[in-house]
């Protein structure tokens, strides 16, 4: 093996460490953690590392400090050292594989709507409004219980007032304009008097 | 007379009702454009010269600081209507309700791409963790070195703890309360004083602890203030019984930084005042 192969796979090696182990309240690594562990060079180790990944189903993927999704080929390098990396999933899930990770199936669902209605409503919507529309389809104590589990787990997050807002998961997780894309372009059944 | 008097006492409600209006759009996130710029701008200029005192005043810079923030947010709603991610918020309710459930998760699952993360030791973090075990002493031998001295038990009376500042002479409570029957007793005709009249003392550090019992004063309720930012004064008034906080009232905290250099000039102030008010009655 070459001097630079070796260099770049002890650097792959440090970047599994840092991606894949929780080191703070939240996951996942910064821009510039990355740079002063890895090199300024990281933005490739990062590419090196996503295209081992890739075998696995799995993917580096970048968020911009305003929680924009970014990528390694086009964004600027001061863009990257303020952003937040996370190895996430590249592939899908089966709904019986969300029910391994813990998910029930009205649990997601509710957490798909939320997020839909949050977006729809420019990023902002009071928790009463979201919690109406949860209970059409969920018991009551039930809507109430999953909002504050989202935002336990950072997919949502609630100021004073009782405003939702989305929070740094959904930016990592989802594909926000995928998923509205999807609800709009699926056929619903009208229903006529 | 009364006409102007009416005029203004209808032109302060306006304000209110604006500033009311533009904090619920603010606030519960309703449509921006439910606020009517041109008229509320219309309105403000309209009752803009009548206003002479300064609380007048500032009730019409509150109004045009929300009614700007109002601005603000019909602009950010126009950006995000020109985005792609725009969604008619009607639209989307409509077919989030149609939609049963196995579909909404059937589409959520193609674009959500969960964190992976480990949740594991390594082998070294481990060996690490065996070696600080190995190396830690058993409690029954770092505790040994403690040896306790065995003291008689006797009777302390009250005021030898207070001596040995074990107890304080009065309850805290006692303190804040004896400051507010002092605050009672000194506010005069007016019904309030200037705050730095209230908590200045002769020495710093009395000062700070007047302050330090002050601010819990006002916190719970003893006494309100009254601050004229354009004036640079505050006022303290006294309650005439506790008024507790609710939780429907707006909290707000206001720091006063007490330094060293604000003291002196104060007291160089009150000496000042004291030698003059000498002179006038030796006069």
């Amino acid at each position: 093996m070459s001097k630079r192969k070796a260099l770049y796979s002890r650097k792959v090696k440090r970047a599994v460490h840092l991606l894949f182990f929780r080191r703070h309240r939240k996951p996942g690594a910064k821009g510039w953690e990355l740079k002063k562990k890895l090199g300024a060079d990281y933005p490739k180790v990062l590419k090196l590392l996503d295209n081992y990944l890739a075998k696995l189903d799995l993917q580096v993927k970048a968020v911009s400090e305003e929680g924009q999704p970014i990528t390694l080929e086009t964004a600027k390098p001061e863009q990257l050292d303020k952003a937040i990396f996370y190895v996430t999933l590249r592939g899908e899930l089966t709904p019986t594989e969300t029910k391994m990770m813990g998910w029930r199936i009205d649990d997601l669902a509710g957490l798909a709507i939320t997020i839909m209605y949050i977006i729809s409503k420019k990023g902002k919507v009071p928790r009463e409004e979201v919690e109406k529309l949860l209970k059409e389809k969920l018991p009551g104590w039930r809507a109430e219980a999953n909002i504050d589990r989202y935002i336990r787990a950072g997919y949502i997050s609630e100021d004073e007032n009782g405003q939702l807002y989305l929070d740094w998961r959904t930016r990592a997780e989802i594909d926000e304009k995928n998923l509205i894309g999807l609800v709009l372009g699926t056929e619903t059944e009208e229903s006529y008097p | 007379m009364e006409s102007k008097r009416k005029t203004k006492r209808l032109g302060l409600e306006q304000l209110q009702r604006i500033i009311e209006l533009c904090k619920s759009v603010e606030e519960r996130g309703l449509d921006p454009f439910l606020v009517d710029v041109d008229d509320i701008i219309e309105i403000i200029r309209r009752y803009f010269p009548k206003w002479d005192k300064p609380e007048q005043l500032c009730l019409d810079a509150e109004a045009l600081n929300r009614l700007a923030s109002v601005i603000k947010l019909q602009g950010e709603w126009v950006k995000h209507r020109s985005t792609s991610l725009y969604t008619d918020p009607f639209l989307l309710e409509e077919k989030i309700r149609k939609l049963d459930i196995e579909t909404i998760v059937e589409i959520f699952l193609k674009s959500w791409r969960p964190i992976v993360e480990f949740e594991q030791i390594s082998p070294h973090s481990l060996a690490e963790a065996i070696n600080y075990w190995k190396e830690l002493l058993p409690l029954d031998e770092r505790w040994k070195n403690i040896e306790a001295q065995i003291i008689e038990a006797g009777v302390s009376t009250r005021e030898e703890l207070i001596e040995q500042r074990l107890l304080e002479e009065k309850t805290f409570t006692e303190r804040v309360e004896a400051l507010w029957n002092e605050l009672k007793e000194r506010v005069g005709g007016e019904g309030k004083i200037r705050y730095w009249d209230f908590i200045g003392a002769d020495t710093f550090k009395e000062t700070v602890q007047r302050a330090y019992l002050t601010s819990f004063m006002v916190t719970h309720g003893y006494a309100k203030l009254e601050i004229y930012p354009l004036e640079d004064e505050v006022y303290i008034k006294p309650n005439e019984k506790p008024v507790p906080l609710t939780k429907k009232k707006r909290v707000v905290s206001i720091p006063f930084p007490i330094s060293r250099e604000d003291w002196i000039k104060w007291k160089k102030v009150k000496e000042n005042e004291q030698k003059k008010s000498i002179i006038l009655q030796e006069g």
